[in-house]
C-alpha cells in the first residue's frame, strides 16, 4: 500500500474486489492443532451481495475475520482489489481495515454511554477528519439508515434495530469499499431482521455497495444474491440465489 | 489526534468520578505530602537563620570552657568566667570594633501582689546594636546608669504582660531580689525562639547592676564581639584567643579554657539540619507519590479489561496500536495531573496553616510547585504506560468477542 487514501490498484472493472486463493488457517501446533481453514479459494467482485452460511466451526467466521483484515492466514494468497495483503502487518492492517473495509457485527458493537452521532463518528476520528466535515458526514449516514432526528442518543436509549442502524452508518461513514456483516440480525425479532436486511438490499442495489454477510438464517441469506456454504474447514457450496425467492 | 485523546480522557475520566477521584488520591496525597513538607521545610530554615542573625550577625561569643557547637548549654562550667576588664582589654585591639560583655542570672520579680521568676541579664549599651533589638517603649540605659550600677530595667514583651497586663510599665517599680528597680523601657516582642523557648521572657539591666546588687560578684558570662570592617573572621578569632590566653596565662600546649563561637557559622550549622531534615521528610512524602502511581496503573488494568470491547471496536473501524496506547496513556496522565494539582492546592493550604501554627514564614517556592506538577505527570507516564500497552496489544478478534 502506497498510500492509504489510494485504493490498493485502479479499479479495473476486470480485477476481483477479493480474491482468496488456497487460503488455510489453523491453530496451535501438536494435539491442540487446529484447522480452521483448509485451501479454501474464493473470489468476490465489486458490488456482489454474499451471503456465508454454515455451521458452527465450519470456518465462515474464520474466513469473515481474514476477509475483514483482522486475522491473517496461515498460508494462501489474499487479494483485495489485486493488491497482495495476506501478508500485512497489524498496523498495515489497520490502515486497510479504517480506510476500505466497513463492519457490522450481531452484538452491535456500539461505545456505550456515546451518542449515535458520535459512534458514527468514530472511524472518520481515526481518518483524522476535521470535527465539523466528520459531523456533517455521520449526520449524512444517520440519515442515510433512516436515524436522523436521533443523533444525540445514547445506545441505551435505541432499540436494537435502531442500534444496528447506528452500527450500519458508522460502517458507512467511511466510505468502505466492502460492508463485512456478521449475523447482523442474529440479536433481533424478524420484523427488525427484516427491515435492516431490506436496507442492506437498498444499499447493495442503488449504491452497488459490495456486502458480504454471515448469517445462519435461511430467510436472511435469500436476500443476498449469492450464497456460500462453509463445512469442516471448506468451501461445501457456492451459488447464485434469485434475489427475493426463498 | 492527541486533542482527540484528551477529550476522550476527560470523557472517560468524568464517566466514572468516583473511582477516578479515588484512583488520583494515591497522587493527592503524595504531592501534597511534599509540597507541604518542602514548603514548611524551607520556611523553618528561613526562620533559624533569622533567630541567629538576631543573635547578631557578623559577631562572635565568647564564652568560658571548652569550644563546643550549637546553642548555649546551660550547663556550669569549672573554667573561670570573665571580668569587665577582659572586655576592655578586648576593645584594646585593633580587630576588634566593639565588645559587649553580659551575665545572666535567674530571680524572682515582684510587682504589687505578682510575682514570677525570670532571667535578669545585665548588659551595656552595645547590646541594642549588637542584637538589633530596638525598644518600643521608653529608653535605654544612659552612660551614667551603666557606670554607676544604677536601679533601673527594660523589660521584655512577657514580663510586661507578666506583671502589668497591657499597660505602659514605664516609671513603674519592681522588686528583684532585696532591689527595687525602675522600669525605664519595654523591648519590641519577639516571640519563640526556633528552639521553642520564649524570647521574651527577660529583664535587662546594666551589668554593673547586676553584678553588684543581684549576683554580688564581678563575673562576665560571656562577651559578644563584633569585628573591625575588612577583618577576616579567621585573622580576628586567631587575635582573640592569643589575647585571652595570655589574660588567663594558658601555657602552650595546654587547651582553651573559653571559646569563640562563630554566629555565622552556627547559623549554616542549623540550616543545614533543617535542610537535612526537610529532605527527609520529603523523600518520605514523594514514597506516597509512588504508592499513588501504583494506584493510577492498577486501575488503569481495570480500565483497560472493562474496556476490552471498546478496544476491540476501535481496532476494528481502523485505530492503530499506538492510537490505542497513546489513549490509555493520555489518560493516565490526565488523571495523574488532576490529582498533582489538587495535591498542590492541598499541599500549599496545609503548608499556610502549618506556617500560621509554627509562626514561621508562609512562602511557596515556584520551582517546587513545577517539580512536583511535571513529577506527577512522569507518575502518570511510567505507570499508565504498562496498561496502555496492554491495550494496544489486544488481539481485535478477541477483543470484539469478550463479554
Amino acid at each position: 500500500m502506497a498510500s492509504p487514501d489510494t485504493p490498493p490498484s485502479p479499479d479495473n472493472p476486470a480485477t476481483p474486489l477479493i480474491q482468496l486463493r488456497a487460503i488455510t488457517r489453523s491453530y496451535g501446533t501438536g494435539e491442540a492443532f487446529v484447522c480452521a481453514l483448509e485451501a479454501v479459494d474464493l473470489t468476490i467482485q465489486q458490488g456482489e451481495f454474499v451471503a456465508i452460511m454454515g455451521p458452527s466451526g465450519s470456518g465462515k467466521s474464520t474466513a469473515m475475520n481474514i476477509i475483514g483484515c483482522l486475522d491473517r492466514p496461515t498460508s494462501g494468497q489474499y487479494l483485495f482489489n489485486g493488491v497482495e495483503v495476506a501478508g500485512l502487518n497489524q498496523d498495515q492492517r489497520a490502515l486497510l481495515r479504517r480506510h476500505y473495509l466497513g463492519f457490522v457485527f450481531q452484538g452491535f458493537n456500539l461505545l456505550a454511554r456515546t451518542s449515535a452521532l458520535e459512534n458514527v463518528e468514530l472511524p472518520l476520528i481515526y481518518k483524522g477528519m476535521p470535527r465539523a466535515e466528520r459531523q456533517a458526514r455521520a449526520r449524512a449516514a444517520l440519515a442515510r439508515v433512516g436515524l436522523a432526528g436521533r443523533e444525540t442518543h445514547d445506545p441505551s436509549q435505541l432499540s436494537g434495530g435502531q442500534q444496528q442502524r447506528v452500527a450500519i452508518a458508522r460502517a458507512l461513514a467511511s466510505q468502505p469499499m466492502v460492508l463485512l456483516a456478521d449475523e447482523p440480525t442474529g440479536n433481533l425479532d424478524t420484523q427488525r431482521s427484516e427491515e435492516i436486511m431490506q436496507l442492506l438490499v437498498e444499499l447493495n442495489r442503488t449504491e452497488g455497495l459490495t456486502i458480504i454477510m454471515v448469517t445462519h438464517e435461511e430467510d436472511m441469506a435469500a436476500h443476498a444474491g449469492r450464497l456460500v456454504t462453509f463445512r469442516d474447514g471448506r468451501l461445501a457450496s457456492d451459488v447464485a440465489v434469485q434475489a427475493g425467492v426463498s | 489526534m492527541l486533542w482527540e485523546a484528551f477529550r476522550l480522557a476527560l470523557r472517560a475520566i468524568r464517566r466514572n468520578m468516583l473511582r477516578s477521584f479515588l484512583t488520583v488520591l494515591g497522587v493527592v496525597i503524595g504531592v501534597a505530602a511534599v509540597i507541604a513538607m518542602v514548603t514548611v521545610g524551607q520556611g523553618s530554615s528561613a526562620k533559624v537563620s533569622a533567630d541567629v542573625a538576631s543573635l547578631g550577625t557578623n559577631v562572635l561569643v565568647l564564652r568560658p570552657g571548652k569550644a563546643q557547637m550549637g546553642p548555649p548549654s546551660g550547663g556550669r562550667d569549672t573554667s573561670p568566667l570573665f571580668t569587665l576588664r577582659d572586655a576592655e582589654a578586648l576593645r584594646s585591639l585593633s580587630v576588634v570594633a566593639a565588645a559587649s560583655p553580659s551575665s545572666s542570672s535567674s530571680v524572682t520579680v515582684v510587682s504589687g501582689n505578682t510575682n514570677t521568676t525570670t532571667t535578669v541579664t545585665g548588659i551595656d549599651a552595645d547590646f541594642f546594636d549588637v542584637r538589633a533589638w530596638p525598644l518600643v517603649l521608653g529608653r535605654s540605659f544612659t552612660e551614667a546608669e551603666e557606670k554607676g550600677g544604677a536601679a533601673v530595667c527594660i523589660l521584655g514583651e512577657t514580663m510586661r504582660q507578666t506583671l502589668f497586663g497591657n499597660t505602659d510599665p514605664t516609671g513603674e517599680q519592681v522588686r528583684l531580689k532585696s532591689m527595687s528597680c525602675e522600669v525605664i523601657g519595654l523591648l519590641e516582642a519577639k516571640g519563640a525562639s526556633s528552639f521553642g523557648t520564649d524570647q521574651d521572657d527577660l529583664i535587662l539591666m546594666p551589668i554593673r547592676t547586676l553584678q553588684r546588687r543581684i549576683a554580688g560578684n564581678t563575673d562576665v558570662a560571656r562577651i559578644s564581639i563584633s569585628l573591625a570592617s575588612g577583618v577576616s573572621t579567621k585573622h580576628g578569632i586567631a587575635e582573640i584567643e592569643t589575647l585571652m590566653r595570655e589574660r588567663r596565662r594558658i601555657s602552650l600546649g595546654e587547651d582553651d579554657d573559653f571559646s569563640v563561637t562563630d554566629m555565622k557559622q552556627i547559623s549554616s550549622v542549623l540550616a543545614g539540619i533543617s535542610n537535612v531534615l526537610t529532605g527527609l521528610l520529603s523523600s518520605v512524602a514523594a514514597v506516597s507519590l509512588v504508592v499513588g502511581g501504583i494506584g493510577i496503573m492498577n486501575i488503569m488494568l481495570v480500565s483497560v479489561t472493562e474496556r476490552t470491547r471498546e478496544i476491540g471496536i476501535r481496532l476494528a473501524v481502523g485505530a492503530e496500536a499506538r492510537q490505542v496506547l497513546t489513549q490509555f496513556l493520555v489518560e493516565a496522565v490526565v488523571l495523574s495531573l488532576i490529582g498533582g494539582v489538587i495535591g498542590i492546592l492541598l499541599g500549599l493550604g496545609l503548608a499556610a496553616i502549618g506556617s500560621a501554627f509554627m509562626n514561621i514564614q508562609f512562602a511557596p517556592d515556584i520551582r517546587v510547585i513545577l517539580i512536583a506538577f511535571a513529577f506527577s505527570a512522569l507518575v502518570g507516564v511510567v505507570f499508565g504506560y504498562f496498561p496502555a500497552r496492554r491495550a494496544a496489544r489486544l488481539d481485535p478478534i478477541e477483543a470484539l468477542r469478550y463479554q
